[in-house]
């Protein structure tokens, strides 16, 4: 299959490994990866700030770029549920709507599409450490993605896999809420990273970038002994 | 900035940072959890369950016209008196009217968020009325001074010991650390006030059309006690309580328990059908009825954030709320405290001074999944700061958005921004720039790469 890249902004300029390790794993499980450079950002930080009328210009410009694209493939449940689920509200009522609903329904979450679109749970990976995971709010509630993201993680040899408390608890990042309310999200990074730092995992694994940005700046703050990890990071680790 | 956004930010802060508080009300909600999860177990299917729910709450409000005067006429026929209040202050004047009017002395009141909404109290208490709150959690706040922190459980940040304090200072009582005693010196003191009240004012859960009931679901059997003991019974509603038929309430009223509390079913649950008939021995003489609007039908206005008098106040939302965790529900200073707060507020008090509620949350929906009547809850946050920044932009907001969006549609503009940025990065951190220097003090950012993805995608791709 020809897969189009979808990196998020952060991703492309301050954790390109994601990114990378993303595209080594579709590229091993044996399909075309390309990445289209006209992208930038999908504009959820406006979206979510209320600025809806730029957030549609960006949402607009995100629709060309992946025009013809066969599926795009993300690693952030929460950049794919912005096209997924946010870009058909924005554009609704506009030319673009229709054009917002197929993209919608060719861009899948990382592992969303290796389980869900591909059926592959076996990326033929090693990792032999100690793994926790955190759900990122918008890829279990907003793409209703749960169990794909285990289902990958155990297949993986040597990885043992450890469920942390506060399982369904968001970390607090909330893109620019974690800056405008700081003290608030800081107090839920502390619910969130005290609870991922008691399960003694070595890593703290994630579909989402961003959730990693806030839980692992929490963590390497405060000292813990867990770093952060994306999904795709472990997958591309070869057996 | 306004004053409820710098005073929601003061609050929120010194709260935020009270671990010891946030550790109470973390280990309060845990034993809420596991019972809920347990009585949801017990429903052979609690998505269904929700879906009736919610359809029952759809059908009434999307027909609420209707429905209201089906149930008023059957009300009537029941013996009781509608009076309609267009907002607060009208339904403040109707009920301090019928006080007048009976030449009451002592009112005794039951749970009801409606009459916080309006401040009744401190309209009685005016007007030189002694208004005693029976709801043990509500006489605590009331000896307290202070508002409800929780809207189904209003003391839940009271520890034992304080309870036992201020029982001691206001009814003279020896301390004790045992609940059931502290519930008997309530229960004891309570009780001859009911004797002695001329009025019993309560709120209502459902408005029953087709039987022209009211419905009251209740822990102590304090809110049946007010509405029958005294003369004279005065309830206050919503116009959004309504609902079709009797067997709506077969499930809303477990869901009600379930959802707010983990209960099977609340304790009492209570149909009143009217004033005293002639031949029976109990119930109050006369039982009137407010309906009030107070922004309601604004809500009703608005096709996206209409479900949101689907609500039936159970509180689930709050319970599973990181924010109202963390800030604790005072903080909010709304009548209607966490992700229901955060919604309606600006309906009933003004989108320029409440917006604030809606900015401070992760939009991370664990609202939307907890409530039994499926209420778009996190969405409508979003869709309160879409109004709020078309009704009152902020310039820096403006601003910052225009900017970075000319920026997003211009690649080159995108990958020299941040190949600066990266290349900034260390120095960035350390100066007091917006946002960058908030998330700065508490939180370390990622070393910045010599290289992004894209660079590094063509040097290996060509």
């Amino acid at each position: 299959m020809r897969v189009s890249l979808f990196v998020p902004c952060f991703v492309d300029q301050l954790t390109p490994k994601v990114g990378l390790a993303t595209a080594k794993v579709l590229k091993r499980l044996g399909h075309d990866v390309e990445f289209r450079s006209a992208q930038t950002c999908c504009g959820q930080p406006s979206f979510n700030s209320g600025q809806w009328d730029v957030a549609r210009e960006g949402a607009i410009r995100a629709l060309s770029v992946f025009r013809g694209a066969d599926v795009v493939v993300g690693p952030s449940g929460s950049c794919v549920a912005m096209m997924r689920n946010f870009y058909p509200e924005l554009l609704k009522g506009t030319p673009h709507a229709a054009e917002a609903d197929d993209l919608a329904a060719r861009t899948f979450e990382f592992s969303e599409f290796l389980v869900k679109k591909l059926g592959v749970t076996d990326v033929g990976a090693k990792f032999a450490k100690k793994v926790t995971y955190h759900d990122g709010c918008h890829a279990m509630r907003e793409l209703r993605l749960k169990e794909e993201p285990r289902q990958l993680l155990r297949a993986v040899r040597g990885l043992e896999f450890i469920e942390a408390d506060e399982g369904e608890t968001c970390c607090g990042f909330g893109g620019l809420f974690s800056a405008k309310f700081p003290m608030i999200s800081t107090a839920m990074a502390q619910v969130k990273g005290g609870a991922l730092a008691r399960t003694g995992a070595d890593y703290v694994v994630s579909s989402d970038p961003s959730c990693l940005l806030q839980i692992g700046g929490w963590l390497s703050r405060e000292g813990k002994p867990i770093l952060p990890l994306h999904i795709a990071e472990v997958l591309a680790n070869d057996a | 900035m306004d004053d409820s956004k710098a005073i929601f930010l003061k609050d929120a802060t010194v709260n935020a940072a009270d671990g010891d508080q946030r550790a109470f009300i973390n280990k309060a909600l845990g034993g809420y959890y596991t019972n809920r999860d347990l009585q949801k177990a017990r429903y052979r299917d609690w998505e269904r369950a929700r879906d009736a729910a919610s359809m029952a709450k759809w059908s009434a409000v999307n027909d609420l016209a209707n429905v209201l005067e089906k149930f008023v006429s059957n009300f009537e026929r029941n013996g009781g008196v509608v009076h309609w209040a267009r907002d607060a202050e009208e339904a403040r004047v109707i009920i301090l009217k019928i006080a007048e009017d009976v030449k009451a002395k002592a009112i005794v009141k039951s749970k009801c968020m409606t009459t916080e909404e309006i401040h009744l109290n401190d309209a009685l208490e005016k007007a030189g009325y002694g208004v005693v709150e029976s709801d043990l959690g509500e006489f605590i706040q009331q000896l307290r001074g202070e508002a409800p922190y929780h809207f189904v459980f209003p003391c839940m940040h009271v520890k034992r010991e304080a309870i036992s304090e201020l029982f001691t200072k206001h009814l003279g009582t020896a301390p004790t650390d045992s609940p059931e005693e502290l519930t008997m010196i309530a229960r004891r003191h309570l009780r001859q006030l009911y004797i002695d009240a001329d009025i019993g004012i309560t709120g209502a859960n459902f408005l029953v059309a087709e039987t022209g009931q009211i419905s009251i679901t209740e822990n102590e059997g304090n809110a049946r006690l007010t509405a029958a003991l005294p003369r004279i019974h005065i309830a206050l509603s919503g116009i959004e309580k309504v609902v079709n038929h009797l067997d709506d309430l077969s499930v809303l009223l477990p869901m009600l328990a379930t959802a707010g509390a983990g209960q099977p079913m609340t304790c009492y649950n209570t149909l009143y059908s009217g004033p005293r008939k002639k031949g029976e021995c109990d119930g109050p003489e006369e039982f009137h009825l407010v309906l009030m609007d107070n922004a309601r039908t604004r809500i009703l206005a608005d096709p996206e954030q209409r479900d949101s008098l689907h609500c039936i106040r159970c509180g689930a939302c709050l319970n599973v709320c990181p924010i109202f965790k963390n800030i604790g529900g005072l903080a909010y200073g709304t009548t209607y405290q966490g992700p229901i707060g955060s919604v309606i507020t600006p309906h009933l008090r003004g989108l320029k001074q409440w917006n604030h509620l809606s900015a401070a949350s992760s939009l991370c929906g664990a609202c939307t999944d907890a409530c039994p009547v499926r209420i778009d809850l996190h969405h409508h946050l979003l869709r309160n700061r879409r109004n709020a920044s078309k009704e009152s932009p902020t310039l820096f907001d403006l601003a910052f958005h225009h900017g970075f969006t000319f920026v997003i549609k211009r690649p080159w503009l995108f990958a020299l921004g941040g190949r600066i940025f990266r290349a900034t990065l260390p120095l960035l951190q350390k100066l007091p720039l917006p946002y960058m220097g908030a998330w700065m003090k508490t939180r370390d950012l990622p070393k910045a790469p010599a290289q992004s993805f894209r660079d590094q995608w063509k040097n290996q791709n060509v």
